[in-house]
């Protein structure tokens, strides 16, 4: 085992290790919390795939905007009472069935994955000859523009939603 | 790999040491700005001041609130500080002097500092008190609007210098400082910075006439001198990034003995008169409103950071 795969493997046992603890936290701040180092974690593996540009925004993102969302809602709702209810309610069938259905994606898309397929455009060498930032940026504005509009798009939506349920008259 | 450990752990020590140093300069310095001597009594002229206060917050004792979430209220403090230092590892001191030379150098700081808000929320929250909620409400909500308006305002300076390697973008302003071209980004940097760090005339997360001491009010110790700690690294971190992204971080004046001094020298100067404009400023200006403080940094910070990026993008398109 090279030490590559040695710190892949930390990773990747760490994640699905977070991702637990997140999940089976009574307390939702701890619940975040784990989830933040979570985080943390899956912008290492960004790192180890020399995707450095994506781990910063995985951390400025996820981490520092959404993240801190999620903390200011659950304290700001006081949720002391939620933490007493029962871990499993009335609705736990649909869960089961959202689950099910996942599951079977995610099989089926694995099955389909290449182990060593052949190499594309974006070897490490050229990303590394051109820069994370450089790379990101041309393929994302010519290649895939119409999908980063319409992205933008959906953004633009829910601000203006917000917008219009917070303000009185508009 | 025995060097690399004793270049980190050297630089690291230099800059918690101006840690000590930048407690001094400020109690001294404001002192005699309102016309007082500040500290006078340890060691010629209060020099010992700071090892005096150390070594008391070291054996205070460390009382912690009985209804505290206790492991986060131990963590908060450390995971302040661990941000603050981290930050450190991309400053360049001098030419192919960084501890890590990343190619995502601002990013990676912008990162670190938006963890160090945690800090901050998770002190207030696990306090359990409503003084320390209070303010790491407010503390949370002002770090994220103004970590925007500063980001934003280093995007200008990116486009300049066609990289986000701090490296980079010094060896970019060989010709001309980028204070020039991105003067509005300069000021929208500086006083997001100052927001950014909880510093006077924006320290509302602490403000003592109405929260006590805000976040870290139920912290005691060396608990709470961690907290100080965190700030001011964080002082000199965005000093740090004044002087580099704006002041052409290392480089200075290259004739008669000015070419002679070393180029660590310049940079050092640059990042103490970040140091003491910080002083100064707590100095002489007041407190904020809260919500003048956030409609500034939404209403006008914001949109002068955007106009800046779109200007500098048409310039350069020119």
């Amino acid at each position: 085992m090279t030490l590559l795969q040695f710190i892949f493997g930390y990773f990747a046992v760490m994640i699905t290790v977070l991702s637990l603890l997140m999940i089976t936290r009574r307390n939702p701040v701890h619940g975040v919390l784990w989830m933040l180092a979570l985080f943390v974690h899956i912008a290492g593996l960004y790192i180890l795939l020399n995707a450095e540009f994506l781990a910063a925004i995985q951390i400025i993102v996820y981490a520092g905007a959404i993240l801190v969302l999620f903390l200011f809602v659950i304290m700001l709702l006081n949720l002391k009472k939620e933490e007493s209810v029962k871990k499993f309610q009335k609705h736990w069938p649909v869960g089961v069935g959202t689950g099910i259905i996942f599951v079977v994606f995610a099989v089926s898309i694995v099955r389909k994955i290449e182990v060593f397929p052949q190499l594309g455009k974006y070897t490490i060498e050229a990303i590394k000859a051109e820069g994370n930032i450089m790379t990101i940026g041309k393929v994302l504005y010519t290649k895939y523009l119409l999908p980063f509009e319409i992205v933008s798009l959906i953004l633009l939506v829910a601000i203006i939603g917000a917008v219009v349920l917070a303000k009185k008259r508009i | 790999m025995f060097l690399f450990i004793i270049k980190i752990v050297t630089v690291v020590l230099v800059f918690l040491t101006h840690v000590a140093v930048g407690v001094y300069a400020e109690r001294k310095l404001m002192g005699h700005m309102q016309a007082r001597l500040g500290p006078m009594r340890v060691g010629w002229h209060g020099v010992l001041q700071v090892i005096a206060d150390g070594i008391k917050l070291f054996f205070k004792e460390d009382i912690i609130p009985a209804n505290s979430d206790k492991p986060i209220f131990y963590m908060a403090p450390i995971l302040g500080v661990l941000a603050a230092v981290g930050s450190i590892a991309v400053i360049p001191l001098w030419d192919n002097f960084s501890i890590a030379n990343l190619n995502v150098g601002i990013l990676y700081i912008l990162a670190l500092s938006s963890v160090g808000a945690y800090s901050i929320i998770l002190a207030g929250w696990s306090s359990n008190s409503k003084y320390s909620f209070l303010g790491a409400l407010r503390s949370s909500a002002q770090v994220i609007s103004y970590e925007i308006s500063m980001g934003l305002s280093l995007v200008g300076v990116m486009m300049l210098a066609g990289s986000a390697n701090l490296s980079d973008i010094v060896r970019a302003q060989s010709g001309l400082w980028f204070v020039v071209p991105q003067i509005i980004a300069f000021f929208v940097f500086v006083v997001s910075a100052i927001a950014e760090t909880n510093r006077t005339p924006f320290d509302l997360p602490e403000a003592e006439s109405e929260l006590v001491a805000g976040y870290f009010t139920e912290y005691s110790g060396m608990r709470w001198g961690l907290f100080m700690m965190a700030e001011y690294v964080g002082m000199i971190i965005m000093s740090s990034m004044a002087a580099v992204c704006f002041l052409g971080g290392w480089s200075g004046p290259e004739f008669w003995f000015f070419s002679y001094v070393p180029d660590v020298i310049w940079f050092i100067l640059k990042v103490y008169a970040f140091m003491f404009f910080y002083i100064w400023l707590r100095a002489t200006l007041p407190r904020y409103r809260y919500d003048q403080l956030m409609g500034l940094g939404w209403k006008l910070f914001i949109p002068l950071a955007l106009a800046n990026i779109v200007l500098t993008g048409l310039v350069k398109l020119l």
